[in-house]
């Protein structure tokens, strides 16, 4: 991977089968071509050097704890789909 | 709201006047998504009784279609309130609809969606801002008591505001509960109000601030009445002005402006002196690279099964989920999926996400520093004035980005700002952003009091 900073073709079919997008060769060309200028810009903070630690969040966060314990919820779940059966979401197949 | 309460307004009135304004109002400048054409007086008495409020269509609100301004979401109706709706209505506000935006909030000029395009009350060839665009709209064109709640991650609230000449109260990151935001970066999203008065900002984040168990990344420190700073002095008050704000790449006449509004405050008593804040250019690729990571992450729960747009079910999983994603997210959307889901990949995550995040801590290192000698900075909200529609088609995605360059360090950082109207520049609103230290909400909103009174 010389060139960290440039998404070509083969890189858009990877990443649009990893974010489940189907694209045209004309939509790739033009995302292509616009990330590749964003990215020729973004290459500005390798100017930075900092040796703080990622910041994951702007302010302290801690991991919050609770009983696991069932609650009822005065709201229908299922309300919003249309794919359902039995009180169950029903999907498409897995293969 | 006193009025009403204490009987001499109806309230019943002044909402059925306020919904049937909105549609005049809707006609001509198209700030909601939906108008909540059942909108009625609240029952509760408390201190919003008979005011109307407009909510960004990114927060659910229990029986009333919610978007985000998003195709892959019409038709979703949330069975529940947001915390910060529920916290409004036990106030006894009423939703008269849900305002436009660019869809998810991805956008600075509210022309990134399929939906509603809000059109700028000073000239409606202009953008109102975004993302949360209507929300300005709205607050700009409402001749009736009203307050939008909006949503800002990288500065959706001070641009809407700093472009419709109204005022922005970004929140610090945590201060409001994030339960029932459509989520676009979670680590910087932050609920907040467009509002015509300070006080009406103050009163609004008093009621929606606070701790909830709901949202483990909301604030346990105690909230206040942020109405209690209002009328307060500025005399020992001081104020920074970073000059990397003022640089070339912002309009000279607003740069001026806003420097004479220190001057404005410096007579009323405050302190002002120029300093610098040397990382802000690296703000901009940090926060986007930051953001369409999280982002990416979170549009993946959009599958069209549960909610939004379904289709017939047809092939297998994959297939099934690629179809209905395909044809529901827009052209941004679909670009920051791609950025974003690049940025986060094995062998790329190094060089793109993590750097971003040690520079975004970098940037909140600066920010602490500045606010052990300041009590608040002043800037420019926005680099330019509201662009016409007819300009924002030529921009590319890059320049695009870069409108956002006064607005992203303060947002990633997680500091509270204001944006105040200042002379307009040829006849169209500028804007001036305040920035307070993590949880000095009280700053803000004595500045921006004092200067709104004397202004």
């Amino acid at each position: 991977m010389a060139d960290y900073w440039k998404i070509d073709k083969k890189l858009m079919d990877r990443i649009c089968a990893v974010a489940r997008l189907t694209l045209t060769e004309k939509e790739k060309d033009m995302y292509a071509k616009q990330l590749s200028d964003v990215l020729e810009a973004f290459k500005q903070i390798d100017g930075i050097e900092s040796k703080e630690s990622p910041a994951f969040h702007s302010v302290t966060v801690e991991n919050v704890w609770r009983e696991d314990v069932a609650k009822k919820t005065d709201w229908e779940p299922l309300g919003n789909s249309k794919h359902k059966e039995n009180g169950y979401f029903k999907g498409p197949r897995i293969v | 709201m006193r009025g009403a309460r204490e009987g001499s307004i109806s309230a019943a009135d002044s909402i059925k006047e306020a919904v049937a304004k909105s549609k005049e109002i809707q006609k001509k400048y198209s700030p909601f998504i939906t108008i909540n054409e059942k909108a009625e007086a609240s029952r509760t008495k408390g201190r919003l009784y008979g005011l109307a409020v407009s909510v960004k269509d990114n927060i659910c609100t229990k029986g009333l279609q919610t978007t985000a301004g998003s195709k892959i979401l019409e038709g979703y109706i949330p069975p529940f309130d947001a915390t910060c709706i529920e916290k409004i209505k036990n106030e006894g506000a009423t939703i008269i609809g849900k305002t436009a935006q660019d869809e998810f909030g991805f956008g600075t000029f509210s022309v990134n969606t399929q939906l509603s395009i809000p059109k700028n009350p000073s000239d409606a060839e202009r953008t109102c801002g975004g993302s949360s665009g209507g929300a300005g709209c709205i607050t700009a064109a409402a001749d009736f008591p009203h307050v939008a709640i909006a949503e800002s991650t990288g500065g959706s609230i001070t641009a809407p505001a700093a472009f419709t000449g109204t005022i922005g109260l970004t929140p610090t990151y945590g201060r409001v509960s994030r339960y029932g935001l459509v989520d676009y970066s979670n680590s910087m999203d932050k609920i907040g109000v467009l509002g015509n008065r300070v006080h009406d900002c103050a009163l609004m984040l008093s009621i929606i601030a606070g701790h909830d168990p709901l949202d483990s990344t909301s604030s346990e420190l105690p909230t206040e009445d942020f109405t209690k700073y209002l009328n307060a002095d500025l005399k020992g008050v001081k104020i920074g002005l970073p000059k990397e704000y003022f640089s070339e790449g912002v309009d000279k006449r607003i740069s001026k402006n806003v420097r004479d509004k220190a001057a404005l405050l410096e007579s009323l008593g405050a302190k002002c002196e120029e300093m610098s804040l040397p990382s802000t250019p690296y703000a901009i690729p940090s926060y986007y690279l930051i953001a369409v990571s999280e982002a990416s992450t979170n549009l993946a729960k959009y599958c069209g099964l549960r909610y939004g747009l379904q289709k017939d079910i047809t092939g297998n999983f994959d297939e099934y989920f690629t179809k209905v994603r395909t044809e529901g997210f827009g052209e941004e959307a679909k670009r920051r999926i791609i950025l974003g889901t690049f940025a986060r990949m094995a062998g790329f995550r190094d060089k793109y996400y993590f750097k971003a995040l040690r520079i975004r801590a970098t940037i909140i290192k600066e920010f602490k520093q500045a606010f052990k000698k300041y009590d608040a900075l002043i800037t420019p909200s926005m680099p330019v004035v509201p662009p016409k529609f007819s300009d924002i088609k030529n921009l590319t995605p890059l320049q695009n980005y870069y409108m956002d360059i006064l607005t992203t360090a303060p947002n990633m950082a997680g500091m509270p700002t204001i944006s105040m109207p200042v002379e307009k520049v040829d006849g169209l609103p500028v804007g001036m952003q305040i920035i307070a230290d993590q949880f000095k909400e009280g700053n803000l909103i004595k500045i921006a009091h004092k200067f709104e009174v004397s202004a």
